[in-house]
């Protein structure tokens, strides 16, 4: 099952090495990791998608990333009601013929067109996990080309 | 006041109170040694080889409760340090390592012994820094110290670029550590200690399991008010012993792989465990569905990723042990355990720790002949195999800090440069290194280092010619297909005299008395060769990933069975 994980760090050299050293070391894999500033002056916060990773490893290794020096707090929110998106870019093959029909999923699913060129087109969509499927879905049989993520980003609903 | 990276490198290590340092010079470290001669206050010991200067501080920082420093150049000489700092690390010793790095403009460019130290050690490390300006090093100094002695205490790395200790910087002595990430939690939550005092005042049959933590935290006297009152038997982890003192009627010594078989059958029948600053280590568990099944688990430990590591907790309790149990004990009814005492007297009386009979040389006995001949008193190192679980069945360690093994991480050869670094912290005390014939020979390059410093270590070789515990091992579980344990070493007595110390050999169980008295009354260093029966096991035994249902108790004489 994959796990969420969200951590507020310190921003400094090396931190990043010190926490997924900690998912390196029992062998589990990093699906996404997408680090950004915070609202303190300083600090960074990050969100850890890890996959195949057992709940009581998980639990374990979020104490264990809690006493990383720099780490502030760390939290598995998984379970927790939160709001959770990521940004993808996605070139397809749309030639001429082709474009009409992507641009019209682009409209149905809420994606907007980054750029056009001769022979493809670059969608953007900020969603969830789902929205996203979604997208790519409909767009395999046009010939996807080239797809960047951002990986999630979570926030925690409420106070 | 302008000052260079390594002149401020030294009044910060003279602001914590550093007075001894453990090293090694070599090219990148080399302008910090220059500012070494201006500073006697920082005593140098010239090790003999990096992992040397690493033992040591742990071995001094052990037997003091202060933090150790060890300095050692790049490249080759900061991972030299590594066997070291992992093992201070599982053991949670503060030691601070200092390492010159290449000068900042070739970091990155393999240049001449480069390596990424803080990289290596970042997985054995509490915690290291990269030190790219002069004016950064007081600060960094002071945290690294807080970090190694606070929470719980483990080996910071301070890796430092050779032009930073030349670089010129306006010396400002550290304000303030800047760690927002980093606050132990000391004080107990309230309502999980009331838990555990309802817990523990419920209980008819509780045991306590003391650890390391124990000690760092100074909680002996709350340990020890815990069990008297409550009448509560206690039973030490490897590096608890002395925490509680060894020859109290409520110590059961060691429990798990090698402990006594009491003080297993205690724990696995007892209703509640109190484990007090310990980790319930896979040694002392086992097969975790199996452990102690009708007792409920109190864990105390400063560090929140060792509670439930192991075993689930009914009662976790983050926090500092002596901090705690001052909360705890109040609530603690005294109560009459005689039964339950009784029993353990019973198990005790029924499943004895003992020394075979025999005419041959054992080492157990010569253990035990130590333990008597220095009344109980001295400090004692061990390495780490047979020889180590001898001496944690019959060295009883009254006093905290008396005991200084390599447990978590189980490094042979922790024994000669730890006897050093203890006997350099206690030099009005005796001390015993209790040594491996195959440890010993891994760090006898330290015996020169020693005889420098005239320090009168008594090392005990207990040599018996082959790898005790590994042979043991492969008697009991390979078939007695005995694979590459012959270390057989060169003449100890000789080598005694290359190094310019007394050595004495004993073959002859008679001797053995006569040979102690010997090395304690030689003022300098002695080695003792005691030449042992060479496959005498450690029992009883547990064997790995089992329970106490599996554990093999040592073949007793008839005589002995009987009573």
């Amino acid at each position: 099952m994959k796990r969420l994980i969200s951590a507020l760090v310190q921003d400094k050299p090396g931190v990043m090495n010190r926490i997924s050293s900690l998912f390196r070391r029992r062998g589990f894999n990093i699906e996404s990791i997408a680090v950004g500033p915070s609202e303190q002056e300083g600090f960074s916060r990050m969100t850890i998608v890890a996959e195949n990773a057992p709940t009581g490893a998980v639990d374990q290794l979020t104490k264990q990333l809690y006493k990383v020096v720099e780490v502030v707090r760390a939290t598995d929110i998984t379970e927790q009601e939160t709001v959770a998106k990521e940004t993808i870019f996605v070139k397809v093959r749309a030639n001429s013929e082709a474009r009409a029909d992507v641009i019209r999923i682009a409209e149905v699913l809420k994606a907007e067109v980054a750029d056009i060129a001769t022979e493809s087109m670059i969608l953007e969509l900020t969603g969830d996990t789902g929205q996203i499927a979604r997208l790519l879905d409909l767009l395999t049989p046009f010939g996807i080309k080239e797809i960047v993520r951002t990986g999630q980003i979570a926030i925690t609903r409420g106070e | 006041m302008r000052l260079t990276g390594g002149e401020i490198l030294c009044k910060a290590l003279l602001a914590e109170g550093v007075d001894l340092v453990f090293g090694y010079p070599g090219g990148a470290i080399l302008p910090f040694y220059d500012d070494l001669v201006r500073n006697p206050g920082l005593k140098h010991i010239l090790i003999r080889h990096e992992q040397g200067a690493a033992h040591a501080a742990d071995g001094y920082a052990r037997a003091t409760g202060k933090v150790g420093v060890c300095l050692a150049t790049s490249g080759p000489g900061a991972i030299n340090l590594a066997t070291g700092l992992a093992t201070a690390n599982m053991d949670s010793t503060p030691i601070v390592a200092i390492t010159g790095q290449v000068a900042r403009a070739a970091i990155g460019k393999d240049a001449f012994q480069e390596t990424d130290i803080t990289g290596i050690t970042l997985p054995i490390t509490k915690h290291n820094y990269l030190v790219m300006t002069a004016e950064e090093i007081p600060n960094v100094v002071k945290e690294a110290f807080h970090i190694a002695r606070t929470g719980r205490p483990g080996p910071v790395l301070i890796d430092i670029p050779k032009d930073v200790f030349v670089e010129e910087a306006e010396y400002v002595s550290a304000l303030d550590t800047n760690l927002p990430g980093y606050k132990p939690t000391v004080k107990g939550n309230n309502s999980q200690i009331k838990r555990a005092a309802t817990l523990i005042n419920e209980s008819s049959k509780p045991v306590i399991l003391a650890g390391r933590g124990v000690m760092i935290s100074e909680a002996e006297n709350e340990l020890k008010n815990l069990a008297e009152q409550a009448q509560i038997p206690v039973v030490p982890t490897l590096l608890g012993i002395g925490g509680f003192p060894g020859t109290h009627y409520l110590n059961l010594g060691l429990m798990g792989m090698h402990g006594s078989a009491y003080a297993n059958l205690a724990v696995d029948q007892s209703d509640l465990i109190i484990g007090i600053g310990c980790r319930f280590d896979d040694r002392i568990v086992g097969r975790v569905s199996d452990f102690a099944t009708g007792a409920q688990i109190i864990h105390i430990d400063i560090d929140p990723a060792a509670i439930g590591q192991n075993v689930p907790a009914h009662v976790p309790i983050v926090g500092d042990a002596k901090s705690i149990l001052t909360d705890l004990v109040p609530r603690i009814d005294g109560k009459n355990r005689s039964d339950w005492l009784q029993h353990v007297d019973n198990l005790r009386h029924d499943h004895p720790l003992f020394i075979p009979e025999s005419e041959k040389l054992l080492p157990q006995h010569v253990i035990q002949r130590i333990f008597e001949e220095t009344s109980g008193n001295a400090v004692v190192i061990t390495g780490v195999g047979q020889h180590q679980m001898w001496a944690a069945q019959f060295y009883l360690i009254d006093k905290p800090m008396n005991w200084i093994t390599s447990g978590g991480l189980g490094t042979m050869g922790y024994e000669v440069p730890a006897a050093l670094g203890a006997a350099l912290g206690r030099p009005d005390d005796q001390i015993w290194s209790i040594c491996g014939d195959g440890g010993f020979q891994m760090t006898l390059n330290e015996l020169a280092t020693i005889r420098d410093e005239k320090i009168p270590v008594k090392f005990a070789i207990i040599n018996n010619g082959n790898l005790g515990m590994v042979r043991q091992w492969q008697e009991l579980f390979y078939d007695k297909r005995y694979s590459q344990i012959d270390v057989k070493g060169p003449d100890f007595i000789k080598l005694a005299d290359a190094y310019g110390m007394h050595g004495i050999r004993v073959t002859r169980k008679d001797d053995v008395n006569e040979a102690i008295l010997e090395a304690n009354a030689h003022p300098g260093p002695v080695i003792v060769d005691f030449v042992v029966e060479a496959e005498e096991n450690v029992y009883p035994m547990i064997p790995a990933g089992q329970s106490v249902k599996e554990m093999v108790e040592a073949p007793r004489p008839v005589s002995e069975a009987q009573r």
